[in-house]
């Protein structure tokens, strides 16, 4: 009887590959390689605080302004810095994910990884893993500094905060994995894509006004997307002291169905960059 | 129980075979085979319906000059590439549905696809040990440190080392598995005749050892005749050439493997003598 590859007994130094625990090791393998990289360069830990940084202090300060001059900020104290930090929770853990994979390719290591046991999905664990990662070096110091600063504390949204973040993290993975599907597909042509993506988002989302303010052809677009609702929900805490709950429940079924529909994307180009040849092609 | 594949039936494997191979129903599946193998890219065939099979612990050589469809042949083989129609086949798996399940058996080694330069040496060794599953990944870092003279280098970025230094590393890496197939892409390509000579040793010493077996693509023929005990020779994505190195030079009444080469590639394939 001829032997199945999966009966030919395994290399001695190697440990079993289909078991849960292999594939952790895979993940793991991963997450440590992206961690790697961060750890080895000042500038570019550095570069991942700039930008939220910057965005906190001109919103933080424009607040300070305006509430010297109108009732309405006083009253929405927070409001804007609040939806700079929820929106760059969004913004970095997107790019946190895509610009990981843009290390494989700028390193010309795919072949490498694709010729390794790691499977796309494991793939795809560890970019969410290292975009988590790379956010909380991003954010941690940021939210620190809007409290001392402008007495802003995120976490005094409480059980809110938990939700509104759970939602853009899992948004932000949606986006990561069509902006890396399409990377894959088109090489790095399509990088800027990869950077892009998100900011699309930043007007239909309506970070720092109401979908009200949207004309009404354009409200069901910006209701279509999670991250509306948490903006929403961040103004009805921060204007009327509420919670909305079933809006965070809407969110994330729609996260759901956007997460589903990322994967697909991102195994749709996977293989299809099989089919035209483009995994072997990738590089600078 | 057997995995079901395209591949696995011996049966139907020797009815496809451009050349007859030894195995039969009941034993086991070459490390390699192509079943005719075919890509086309943008209605142009790189790889023309090709159909080889490789002996266990053997080296191949495949050659051919630029666009011959070599590259697309072995990335065929590794399954970055989906057959327009055929199998690539490796230890039984067909290598466009399941090469997962064969990956932690093969590796491949290529001057053109580096590792991670930022990580050092050490950092890498251990990144791809945990993607291979690798037991005791210390003590296997260190031995394999220690055959390839990369105890110095291990703290030092990838990125940093000499085009020799860094060839040694990705032998590491592709050694790291203790691989049944390799797949060398040029192996010696850029480095000075001391170190070419060098990594030679340690593949022949690995094929040796472990009973591997070895597809290599090279430009350089001296390494082909020394390492190769077969050559299958590419043309326009056919195969105008199948035999041992000693044979090929034989029929082509030629001093060396380097003559015959720029025989089929300066004449063509019908002109040389050799049969498409």
């Amino acid at each position: 009887m001829m032997l199945g590859p999966a009966e030919i007994p395994r290399l001695p130094r190697l440990k079993e590959q289909s078991s849960i625990a292999a594939s952790a090791g895979r993940i793991w393998g991963m997450v440590l390689r992206y961690w790697y990289v961060i750890r080895s360069s000042w500038p570019r830990t550095a570069e991942l605080i700039y930008w939220p940084l910057v965005q906190m202090l001109m919103w933080g300060f424009l607040q300070s302004y305006l509430a010297q001059t109108t009732s309405f900020a006083v009253k929405a104290a927070g409001l804007f810095i609040g939806a700079v930090l929820l929106w760059d929770i969004l913004v970095r853990s997107q790019l946190g994910f895509a610009v990981a994979f843009l290390e494989e390719i700028w390193s010309r290591n795919l072949g490498h990884l694709m010729m390794t046991p790691l499977r796309p999905a494991e793939l795809v664990v560890a970019l969410m893993v290292v975009s988590l990662l790379k956010l909380m070096v991003a954010m941690v110091p940021v939210a620190l500094l809007a409290y001392f600063f402008f007495g802003f504390n995120l976490l005094s949204l409480g059980l809110a905060f938990a939700v509104f973040f759970a939602n853009l993290v899992i948004m932000s993975w949606s986006l990561g994995l069509v902006a890396t599907g399409v990377v894959l597909r088109w090489g790095l042509g399509a990088e800027s894509f990869a950077w892009l993506i998100v900011f699309v988002f930043l007007p239909l989302c309506c970070v720092y006004y109401p979908v009200a303010t949207l004309p009404g052809w354009l409200q069901p677009v910006a209701l279509a997307l999670p991250p509306t609702y948490v903006f929403e929900g961040l103004r009805a805490i921060v204007l009327d002291g509420t919670f909305v709950g079933h809006l965070m429940l809407e969110a994330f079924a729609l996260n759901v169905v956007y997460f589903v529909l990322g994967f697909a994307a991102f195994a749709y180009f996977l293989q299809s960059a099989r089919v035209h040849g483009t995994l072997v092609q990738m590089g600078e | 129980m057997l995995a079901s594949s395209a591949c696995q039936p011996a049966f139907l494997v020797a009815h496809f075979m451009q050349k007859p191979t030894s195995h039969n129903a009941g034993s086991p599946p070459p490390p390699v085979e192509a079943r005719k193998l075919r890509k086309v890219f943008r209605e142009v065939a790189a790889v023309d319906g090709i159909s080889f099979a490789l002996a266990n612990a053997s080296v191949t050589a495949l050659l051919g000059g630029n666009g011959a469809g070599k590259t697309t042949t072995i990335s065929m083989l590794m399954g970055l590439v989906v057959p327009t129609s055929g199998e690539a086949c490796v230890f039984g798996a067909d290598m466009a549905r399941e090469r997962h399940k064969v990956l932690h058996r093969v590796n491949f080694e290529s001057p053109y696809v580096d590792v991670p330069m930022r990580l050092t040496v050490r950092q890498n060794l251990e990144v791809f040990g945990r993607l291979y599953g690798v037991r005791d990944l210390k003590g296997a870092i260190a031995e394999i440190a220690g055959e390839l003279r990369l105890g110095e280098l291990l703290d030092r970025p990838y990125g940093k080392l000499s085009a020799g230094q860094k060839t040694r590393v990705s032998l590491a890496k592709a050694l790291l598995n203790e691989p049944e197939l390799l797949l060398l892409d040029e192996p010696t390509a850029s480095l000075d005749p001391d170190t070419a000579d060098w990594v030679r040793n340690k593949i022949e010493s690995y094929r040796k050892t472990r009973q591997a077996t070895i597809v290599l693509a090279s430009h350089n023929m001296a390494e082909v005749e020394r390492l190769a005990d077969r050559v299958i020779m590419l043309e326009k994505g056919r195969i105008i050439a199948d035999e041992t190195p000693a044979e090929l030079i034989k029929r082509f009444g030629r001093a060396n493997l380097e003559e015959v080469f720029l025989a089929i590639a300066r004449r063509g394939a019908s002109d040389a003598g050799v049969a498409p």
